[in-house]
């Protein structure tokens, strides 16, 4: 018997949808020796990690707050990269964002009104499409790396914020610390359901899914944005400008980014910090690959990665997790999919052996 | 006064610049065997946290060195085991691995914050760290900086002289022609890759060992990405990849002293190296001298021999 | 000379190799004598090249044997048949642009002696065979016959005891073709035996001593060439009578629909070619070949010709008079110019995406497979199956993807495509590039059917009969400028033949035509 590795003449659908199941249940197992490993009771860990944060409607009610920002990003990046866009300074993009929609609040600041917020949101949009803008334009006029250059914006955009709540938009009455006011109750986002934190950007998040899927499937920019990824020639052959393309896909990244860091600012927290996020820029790309680059799946994963936070933080109290497992876990959990990619491309055969060249 | 300081500005220069050049150099040779690493951050954080833990917990910064390069490398392994063997596309792979590395060396940090180990021993070439000023810039750093420096010789030989190293710049211009001569293309883009592991692994090490000397979560703060800059900028030469580090390495040390006398918030210059990374690429690709000849032509596709 | 009597160099004996489905070779044997010219024939897709791989150790067979010099022996790979004395000069070569022409041979020769020893040696072994060359030249500053001769030199500097020639000619001009026989002959007469790998029956004529004719996968026959005529070989090879083509009788008009003048581009890549000069016209219902070498820059043209670079000046193309050369493709094919680009996968179609997408690419303005932005599936699946049944492509149906087509199927698709949207100008590469004869047949049966109802056709290839079979007129393209157009009923073989080769002036063309086919 040996092990025969053939190409797939067409991707299975099936193993296409079930790779990240498969890539889940790696990853949790790997989690149980990892937690072993640490000196922990692997199963009641692992029941606090994943389970727990589902347990309890107001666990939900969080679960949504984390995942809409990463869905809503993540749906934004998927579109980049379909078109082999590698646009991964989201986080400097949501960064910008939040600076802009925060820059309203603060100059209205001693003003209420109902067109405080959808201009926060235009600013927002706004700044993380200029962010995106940045790298959009090196690429397409002098062929730089966009992956290069996004992520040293991400740097910058960090230290940009820093700038400001350390200096001039610091709170006058914040005892030095590095934050700014709290945005008034005109610059907050309303929230779906009172006695939780899930504000109206869910809603947004889900439209904004709706209209990718739409986008992406039937729509003639869709199909642009698939043939410029899977074959430039052929898009060049079709007429689909390949610079355009890259524009589109940053604007659209940019621009859904700059909105979660809107939608983080003007909700959850309240007030611009120096980290505003655990990193959901960069945790939007696994999100986006886990999702299998389509909206639905997008959702399913950005709730998957909700559940990675807050079941950290869950067993962060309660076994002494370090923090930082959660990293481990979403980069496992990507390096597993990737992997079980290899299933959906090629298929794996046992044969005998049939070899019978040579002396006999 | 003066050259004293000069001393010690070019000595920080020199410290700066070995980490990025360990990286770079590294990440150089994986690209020019055809492969792209973007990981780099990851490998250097393992090889940060790995190095940092063994020197403290055996007390033997030389086993932390080792320790440091051969985590590097194994993170190096996993990648290319997901690129080379299962064929997982290099850019997200990539990608996870800098994800990863970054948690990992995290979750196996934690119990190492705020500790020191003595920095590594200054090695004073006998006769030459004597010469003024030059002396003690450049004969009186400690072992990994001349290390990084023979390595770029090394490799700068190795790829232009050696018939390994012809073969190497073989898989990268051209898989398909080098399987059809008979080059096992897989096992010299996997040496290559564990290569480019190690030094990265090493350039982290020296960062958490010798620039700092602690560990701090996420300490190489964008140089795994720098580096990969670098190799652009060095168009894929080691001498020029080297000059590449240290014009970075004279940015970072510029941008802290400059801290001390102009009155702008410390982040200002805090930007400059990421800032001057972007400019620098834009200038390399615009110029009139771009020749796109310089990148392996092979760099990132993948390829999988049918048997 | 070879001579019968001796132990066979190589014999096959019931080689086969399969990949998934499909049987490559199928119990393939011959053997192949001492300083023998031994011609492997067959179509594209008749199972040749796998086998030459499988010789070379590239591939390994799932059964047979290997007989070499009498022994049996299991050739794991190039290195082991290089040490038994087999080289190979592939198809598509097997180099590195970026490396010189020095580290090139060195890397395909095992223990190579020292790199200035070699230099010396290249020099001595490339004079000897009348195939000069510098070894510190890069190989993207050469031309193509330089770079195959690179290959050959990299063989003869092993002394092989058998060479395999994978499509030799294919990239040469027909006075390079008799310049490599001359070496061919001179390695016969020193005792190498040569496989020689062609569809091209005259050549296999003039130079082979015995044939082999493979035909999907399997040994369909052993002749000799000098005693069959081009005409019994090449039943041989398509396993049917050969129809003729239906020509014609259309009339061209004189009023051009297609005039191409003074297109000058320089080329933005390290390894293209400028463009200099081009004109030409194409009057409606006439089909205009453009000949030459590969790598003359006919895919420079054909993509500003298509409109996948765009012109500054816009009445450098004009079609029925209007300018057209400032529009980008998808502008070009509103206003009546289709085309199809040489390769066909990624090029001229997604691989990955289904039939109905790609009808997507080039039709969704002239057959209204879009509105107003979005994508009107229906519509694309039902052209889809109009030309997978005006065109018999072979496929499962309108949600096939392309890359489960075979490369003829996919190429009638992929005209069927341009065709089925009836354009006023079709520039069309490679028509029947590694197509089989019946799937070239329709493909060109389909082109006059268009020419007839008014397209004016342009027909880029490097297949010289080809041309001569399908077009009207016909100009060479040589190192980006376009020779004066020819009548293909005047033009003679030589004549062209200078023109690829870039002599121009048309003077001395004395007589000796060796007629194609």
């Amino acid at each position: 018997m040996q092990v025969k590795v053939e190409p797939r003449s067409e991707t299975s659908r099936a193993v296409v949808y079930a790779t990240p199941v498969l890539a889940v249940l790696l990853t949790v197992i790997s989690g149980y020796f990892l937690f072993l490993f640490l000196g922990l009771a692997p199963a009641k860990t692992l029941y606090h990690f994943l389970i727990s944060p589902t347990l309890t409607f107001y666990g939900w009610s969080e679960l949504c707050v984390k995942a809409g920002p990463l869905v809503l990003i993540a749906t934004g990046l998927a579109v980049g990269f379909r078109a082999n866009v590698w646009n991964i300074g989201a986080e400097g993009q949501l960064t910008l964002g939040a600076i802009g929609a925060g820059g309203v609040a603060l100059a209205f600041w001693d003003q209420s009104g109902v067109w405080i917020l959808p201009l926060m949101c235009f600013a927002g949009v706004l700044g993380g499409m200029i962010y995106g803008a940045i790298p959009a334009y090196l690429k397409t006029r002098f062929e730089v790396s966009e992956i290069l250059t996004s992520l040293m914006l991400t740097y910058v955009a960090t230290l940009g914020l820093g700038i400001l709540v350390y200096g001039p938009w610091r709170d006058p009455q914040g005892f030095n610390f590095p934050q700014t006011r709290m945005f008034t109750d005109s610059a907050l986002l309303p929230l779906v359901l009172d006695g939780t934190r899930m504000h109206v950007g869910i809603l947004v998040t889900l439209a904004a899914a709706v209209a990718a899927w739409v986008l992406m499937t039937r729509a003639v920019i869709g199909f642009q944005v698939k043939v410029v990824g899977q074959a430039p020639a052929a898009a060049r052959f079709a007429g689909f400008s390949r610079n355009r393309t890259i524009w589109l896909s940053f604007m659209i990244s940019g621009g859904t980014a700059g909105l979660a860091g809107t939608f983080e600012a003007a909700g959850p927290v309240g007030q611009l910090v120096p980290h505003l996020t655990p990193g959901y820029g960069f945790t939007a790309i696994i999100v986006a690959f886990l999702g299998r680059l389509h909206p639905l799946g997008i959702i399913a994963a950005g709730f998957l990665m909700a559940i990675s936070y807050n079941g950290g933080e869950i067993a962060q109290v309660e076994d002494r997790l370090p923090q930082a497992a959660t990293g481990v876990f979403q980069g496992m959990l990507l390096f597993y999919l990737l992997a079980c990619d290899f299933l959906s491309r090629y298929r794996i055969r046992l044969a005998s052996s049939r070899r019978e060249v040579g002396p006999s | 006064m003066i050259s004293e300081s000069i001393v010690n500005i070019s000595a920080a220069v020199i410290s700066a610049s070995t980490p990025l050049l360990f990286a770079a150099t590294g990440e150089l040779v994986v690209e020019r065997s055809g492969v792209l690493n973007l990981g780099v951050e990851g490998m250097m954080l393992m090889g940060a946290v790995t190095g940092f833990a063994v020197a403290v917990s055996t007390g033997n910064p030389m086993l932390g060195i080792l320790a440091a390069a051969v985590a590097g490398a194994a993170l190096a392994l996993v990648f290319a085991a997901l690129t080379l063997t299962l064929m997982a596309n290099q850019v997200a792979t990539g990608l996870a691995l800098t994800i990863f590395g970054i948690g990992l060396s995290a979750l196996l940090g934690s119990g190492f914050v705020g500790q020191t180990v003595p920095a590594l021993p200054k090695l004073a070439l006998p006769g030459l760290s004597s010469l003024p000023v030059v002396g003690p810039v450049l004969f009186g750093q400690d072992g990994l900086v001349y290390l990084s420096v023979a390595l770029t010789a090394a490799t700068a030989w190795f790829l232009k002289r050696t018939r390994p190293g012809m073969m190497l710049r073989a898989v990268g211009e051209s898989a398909e022609s080098a399987h059809s001569l008979g080059l096992p293309v897989i096992r010299i883009r996997y040496l290559a890759t564990l290569f480019g592991g190690a030094a990265a692994g090493l350039g982290g090490a020296f960062l958490s060992l010798s620039y700092t000397p602690m560990w701090m979560e996420g300490m190489t703060s964008g140089r795994g990405w720098i580096a990969l800059a670098l190799v652009v900028f060095g168009s894929w030469r080691p001498w020029r990849v080297l000059a590449g580090a240290y014009l970075f390495g004279g940015v970072t040390i510029l941008q802290l002293h400059a801290q001390g006398i102009f009155s702008l918030p410390a982040q200002v210059f805090s930007m400059l190296p990421y800032l001057a990374t972007i400019a620098v690429l834009t200038i390399i690709s615009a110029g009139p001298w771009r020749g796109r000849l310089t990148a392996p032509a092979a760099l990132g596709k993948p390829f999988r021999p049918s048997v | 000379m070879h001579d019968e009597r001796q132990t066979p160099r190589l014999v096959l004996r019931n080689i086969s190799k399969r990949f998934q489905s499909v049987i490559a070779n199928d119990q393939i044997g011959f053997s192949v004598g001492p300083g023998q010219v031994h011609a492997l024939l067959g179509e594209n897709g008749a199972g040749k090249s796998t086998l030459v791989k499988i010789i070379y150790g590239v591939l390994q067979a799932d059964e047979g044997k290997i007989q070499w010099n009498g022994r049996d022996e299991v050739i794991t790979s190039p290195h082991r048949a290089r040490e038994l004395g087999i080289g190979m000069v592939f198809q598509h070569f097997s180099l590195f642009e970026a490396m010189t022409v020095l580290e090139n041979i060195a890397l395909g020769i095992d223990n190579a002696p020292d790199l200035k020893e070699l230099a010396d040696r290249i020099v001595s072994v490339s004079r000897k065979y009348g195939l000069p060359l510098d070894p510190s030249r890069e190989i993207h500053t050469l031309s193509v016959g330089e770079r195959q001769r690179v290959e050959i030199v990299r063989c003869l500097l092993q002394n092989p005891k058998l060479l395999i020639m994978d499509e030799p000619t294919s990239v040469l001009t027909p006075q390079e073709v008799g310049r490599l026989f001359v070496t061919l002959r001179q390695l016969s007469d020193e005792g190498c035996s040569i496989l020689y790998i062609s569809h091209k029956l005259q050549e296999i004529k003039e130079l082979c001593h015995h044939a082999t004719v493979l035909r999907g996968g399997r040994v369909v026959g052993q002749c000799d060439p000098a005693v069959e005529t081009a005409r019994s070989m090449a039943q041989l090879m398509i396993g049917a009578e050969l129809k003729q083509l239906v020509r014609r009788a259309g009339t061209i008009t004189q009023e051009p629909r297609l005039i191409v003048s003074n297109l000058t581009l320089p080329t933005d890549h390290p390894f293209g070619v400028n463009l200099k000069g081009i004109s030409f016209e194409v009057g409606a219902g006439e089909i205009f070949g453009i000949a030459g070498v590969a790598g003359n820059g006919q895919n420079e043209l054909t993509e500003a010709l298509a409109g996948e670079v765009v012109l500054r000046s816009p009445s450098t193309i004009r079609l029925d008079g209007k300018p057209i050369a400032q529009m980008n493709a998808e502008k070009r094919r509103m206003n009546g110019l289709c085309s199809v680009p040489e390769e066909r996968a990624g090029h001229a179609s997604v691989p990955e995406m289904t039939l109905a997408e790609n009808t997507l690419l080039t039709a969704r303005n002239r057959m209204g497979l879009a509105h107003q932005g979005f994508i009107q599936l229906r519509e694309a699946r039902s052209f889809a199956e109009r030309i997978i049944e005006e065109f018999s492509v072979k496929a499962s149906g309108p949600t096939a993807t392309a890359a489960t087509l075979s490369g003829g199927n996919l190429q009638k698709f992929i005209v069927g495509r341009e065709v089925l949207q009836s354009p006023e100008v079709l520039i069309i590469s490679q028509p029947t590039w590694g197509v089989d004869a019946a799937a070239a047949a329709a493909i060109h049966q389909a082109l006059f059917k268009l020419a007839q109802s008014g397209t004016a056709i342009v027909v880029v290839s490097q297949d010289l009969d080809e041309l001569l079979v399908v077009s009207d007129r016909l100009a060479v393209i040589n190192r980006g400028t376009l020779s004066p157009a020819l009548s293909t009923a005047e033009a003679s073989i030589d004549q062209i033949g200078m023109l690829m080769g870039g002599v121009h002036g048309l003077e001395g063309d004395a007589g000796s035509s060796h007629n194609a086919g």
